[in-house]
């Protein structure tokens, strides 16, 4: 309705200012482009591991391998989806474990008794998301941390899970085989599993770097006071997030039931560390504001692969974990120490 | 007399840039010693080393007759060099009082914290500046009572040399003429004082001399009373300024037509019975005292504040206030003051920035069509003459005039009819002043309603056509023409007069005649 008139400004204060060409033209611009040279360096570590261990090892150029490693991670990754979402916009979720686990028990049960397979795990999914949106309205409400939300809510999640087994866990192997196919199958020697996390990895990956809905998570990320100065709602923004975390940590706990055939109140114990660390090693910021899906698989393909690659190494268990421990440390302060560099050389007053 | 500071050839680099090229500066014991240049001319870079926040690559610090090392702030401190910082450096979840005395509590060898005495000393500095409740958190205080801390936390340690980095950005006139009383004492009891502004006024009213830095190389150390502010601007910018204010719109008249017109508005806080009318190619300016509501006003006419009452039309048409997305919308945008808080997402990109007010005007069917964006920001970063490599840069690698471009091309990029600017060139250097002061004439000429709010008096008289006086809430007059100078808006800030009542005004600014109620 105005456009006219802002044209007119424009040709107006242009010929005003014939200099005025500060603004170079032709430069390739991606919104967040900035973190393109975190995926890249971890491509390359990841290469380097790679080209490393075939040397080390004659099992780690071989087709089956490759098969486990990605296997290991493509579930898990899909929970990774989610919390690298809830991370850009600001939160955090501790939960993500228990509520995969939630999620299979839940699928588990109404199944024992007698529902179809299909719609117990689209309530479990529901289920799963609905504790999302609660801990997005405790959050934007009543004014909590995301942390001490999802806290509450990881034990709580456990509890439940729990309680509808009574502490047991409950055997499913009479799943059909077209439901245990999510979990089990393979599609021309490729298990659906990994067809699956890529799918959800490229969606949302996609979403990500180009929708309007997503640009508005990194703006709340970013700063949620400017977000709010510039008509974002940002309380909505956090619940969409949040129900979307939690909505793929069911995803994750309906297809980890049909690959194990069982729901195990103890399931999950400890993963929202793995899927925290794997995001930020991938970029993701536990300030907001930053992170892409395709670094944080990279983050998640990184430490399968160390993890992986310490068993063929034949290091002894038990020093596994303090090794991923250092490389989260260290992947996060050489990107903290680079990012430093860089803000003082283009800071000055 | 001896200088109680001197430093010598000072080089410091950040990566590739070279901040500082071999700067000198003296100071005299009782001297009040301004340091001025554009914003990236190094004045902070300077002030940081001075005050221990990081060494020099090069160059000597001479203090009170021997060279000394800052390695930290505590041991500047020690030495007694305080800083007033520019940023607000507060911890805001903890009181005034604790603030105030962070510092000194810090050099303190006793283990207990002695919270009567840390209570009356804070007092004690305060009623010198203004009164704030000693017991107030910090991050509830606006920020103008904030800048009041930190310079009271400074006050507070034994220094023989005090550096001010932009102390009165955010104050207001009343506020200023506080602090410049107690530089002047500080002055009596001689104490060197280093003090960094962009107000021209103030550096001719306080200082005894001047030196100038331009691109981080040393220009020249002059007295102040044997110079005076067109040479000053002529040496930090490097060439001369000649006109900061573009000239004024000789048409208006009473009977131009009305943008916005505000009646009877009331937030249930501050703000009681604002009206005004705001017309066509006019910059009307909103004046007053730090908490006279004038952002408030802002706020309650875009639906950011409160649940306000009152009427609002726009072209004629009434306006219902309600979320901020819908003003937006219906064409009507507001600039924050404070904009690194609020006006723009520092680590985002240019071009995500300028789109962020409505992602519709770059989108189809929910995605951001990335080249339209990028164009868009491109033709808005040209319009406004933004000083950036691309737009796909970090907001933060920009300096202040740049960003505050930044947040100005975000309003624009919706193509608004009406503008609010809050602190329009709030830390921004003479040069970017002039240039966006340029840009709010322009909309104007071309139709846009503007409205600017200012804490600097001189800004308001050369760039309004019309100011309107805020006094605790209510319209205490406006000012236009030959009445239009600082005296007057003063009488009217402080309650001294009032003209008449905000309904007067409404009604003679709608009367033929258009003759002022003054």
């Amino acid at each position: 309705m105005t456009s006219a008139k802002a044209l007119k400004t424009e040709t107006k204060s242009e010929t005003n200012k014939p200099e005025a060409t500060a603004v170079q033209n032709g430069v390739h611009n991606r919104m967040l482009g900035i973190f393109k040279a975190r995926e890249a360096g971890l491509v390359a570590i990841i290469l380097i591991i790679c080209i490393a261990m075939s040397f080390a090892s004659p099992y780690f150029l071989t087709w089956q391998n490759f098969r486990a490693m990605l296997l290991s991670f493509s579930i898990e990754g899909i929970v990774v989806v989610g919390m690298t979402i809830l991370l850009i916009v600001g939160g955090i979720d501790l939960s993500v474990g228990s509520v995969v686990c939630l999620a299979m028990v839940i699928g588990g049960k109404l199944f024992l008794m007698g529902l179809d397979p299909w719609s117990a795990s689209l309530i479990a999914v529901l289920a799963c998301g609905f504790i999302g949106y609660l801990m997005g309205q405790c959050v934007t409400r009543i004014g909590l941390h995301f942390f001490i939300v999802s806290l509450a809510f990881m034990v709580i999640a456990r509890g439940l899970s729990l309680l509808i087994t009574k502490g047991t866990p409950q055997s499913l192997f009479s799943l059909p085989p077209s439901f245990k196919f999510i979990g089990q199958g393979d599609i021309a020697g490729m298990p659906f599993v990994i067809i699956l996390f890529f799918g959800i990895v490229v969606f949302f990956d996609l979403l990500l770097r180009h929708s309007t809905l997503f640009r508005k998570v990194y703006y709340t990320g970013s700063n949620e006071k400017a977000a709010l100065f510039s008509g974002i709602k940002t309380k909505r923004i956090k619940i969409v997030c949040s129900t979307l975390c939690g909505l793929l940590s069911g995803v994750a706990g309906v297809v980890y039931m049909a690959r194990f055939g069982a729901a195990t109140p103890q399931f999950g114990i400890g993963m929202e560390l793995s899927v925290i660390a794997a995001a930020v090693i991938g970029g993701a910021s536990l300030n907001g504001g930053a992170g892409t899906i395709f670094g944080a698989v990279l983050g998640a393909a990184l430490l399968s692969l160390v993890t992986s690659s310490l068993i063929l190494l034949d290091v002894p268990v038990y020093w596994q974990d303090i090794i991923r421990g250092l490389i989260l440390l260290v992947a996060v302060s050489a990107d903290h120490l680079l990012n430093k560099r860089k803000r003082s050389t283009s800071t000055k007053s | 007399m001896q200088p109680i500071l001197e430093v010598h050839d000072i080089h410091k680099s950040f990566g590739a840039v070279h901040a500082l090229r071999g700067v000198n500066l003296s100071l005299m014991p009782g001297e009040v010693h301004a340091l001025m240049g554009e914003n990236g001319a190094g004045k902070s870079t300077l002030m940081n080393i001075l005050s221990g926040v990081f060494p020099p690559d090069q160059g000597r610090i001479h203090f009170k007759g021997r060279d000394i090392v800052l390695p930290d702030p505590a041991k500047a401190q020690a030495h007694g060099i305080g800083l007033v910082h520019q940023e607000i450096a507060l911890c805001p979840d903890i009181s005034v009082a604790e603030n105030i005395l962070m510092a000194a509590t810090n050099a303190r060898t006793s283990f207990l914290m002695n919270d009567r005495e840390v209570r009356a000393r804070a007092e004690k500095v305060l009623a010198d500046l203004i009164p704030i409740p000693v017991d107030e958190k910090v991050g509830d205080l606006p920020i103008a009572s904030q800048q009041i801390v930190e310079i009271a936390k400074a006050l507070t340690l034994d220094c023989d040399v005090l550096i001010f980095d932009e102390p009165t950005a955010a104050l207001t006139d009343t506020e200023a003429e506080a602090l410049f009383r107690i530089i002047a004492d500080l002055k009596s009891r001689n104490i060197g004082i280093i003090y960094i502004s962009h107000r021209m006024a103030e550096i001719f009213a306080i200082s005894d001399r001047i030196t100038v830095f331009r691109d981080g190389a040393f220009v020249d150390t002059l007295m102040t009373a044997q110079t005076n502010p067109d040479e000053i601007a002529t040496k930090m910018v490097g060439r001369e300024i000649l006109n900061q204010f573009p000239a004024k719109n000789p048409d208006l008249t009473a009977q131009t037509s009305c943008l916005l017109s505000v009646r009877n508005l009331s937030d249930g806080g501050v703000l009681r019975d604002v009206s005004f009318d705001l017309r066509k190619g006019e910059v009307l300016g909103l004046g007053g005292l730090i908490g006279a509501g004038r952002s408030e006003t802002a706020h309650a006419i875009c639906g950011l504040g409160r649940k306000t009452n009152g009427d609002i039309t726009m072209h004629g048409k009434p306006f219902e206030v309600g979320d901020y997305s819908d003003s937006i919308r219906n064409g009507l945008v507001y600039l924050s003051e404070d904009r690194k808080g609020s006006g723009v997402f520092l680590d985002l990109s240019i071009a995500a920035n300028i789109t962020a007010l409505d992602l519709r005007h770059v989108s189809a069917n929910g995605f951001v069509r990335h080249k339209a964006e990028t164009t868009r920001a491109e033709e808005l970063g040209r319009l406004l003459s933004l000083r950036c490599e691309n737009v796909s840069q970090p907001v933060s690698s920009l300096s202040g005039g740049n960003q505050q471009k930044v947040a100005i091309a975000k309003m624009l990029s919706v193509h608004p009819e009406i503008i609010i600017f809050d602190e329009p060139t709030r830390g921004v250097d003479v040069g970017a002043k002039s240039e966006i002061y340029t840009i709010l004439r322009n909309l104007a000429a071309d139709g846009v309603g503007v409205l600017v709010i200012s804490s600097e008096m001189p800004e308001l008289i050369g760039l309004c056509d019309r100011i309107l006086v805020l006094h605790e809430g209510k319209i205490a007059g406006q000012v236009e023409n030959d009445l239009m100078t600082e005296e007057e808006i003063m009488k009217l800030a402080s309650g001294i007069a009032c003209q008449s009542t905000s309904q007067n005004i409404g009604q003679s600014m709608n009367a033929t005649t258009g003759g002022m109620a003054s």
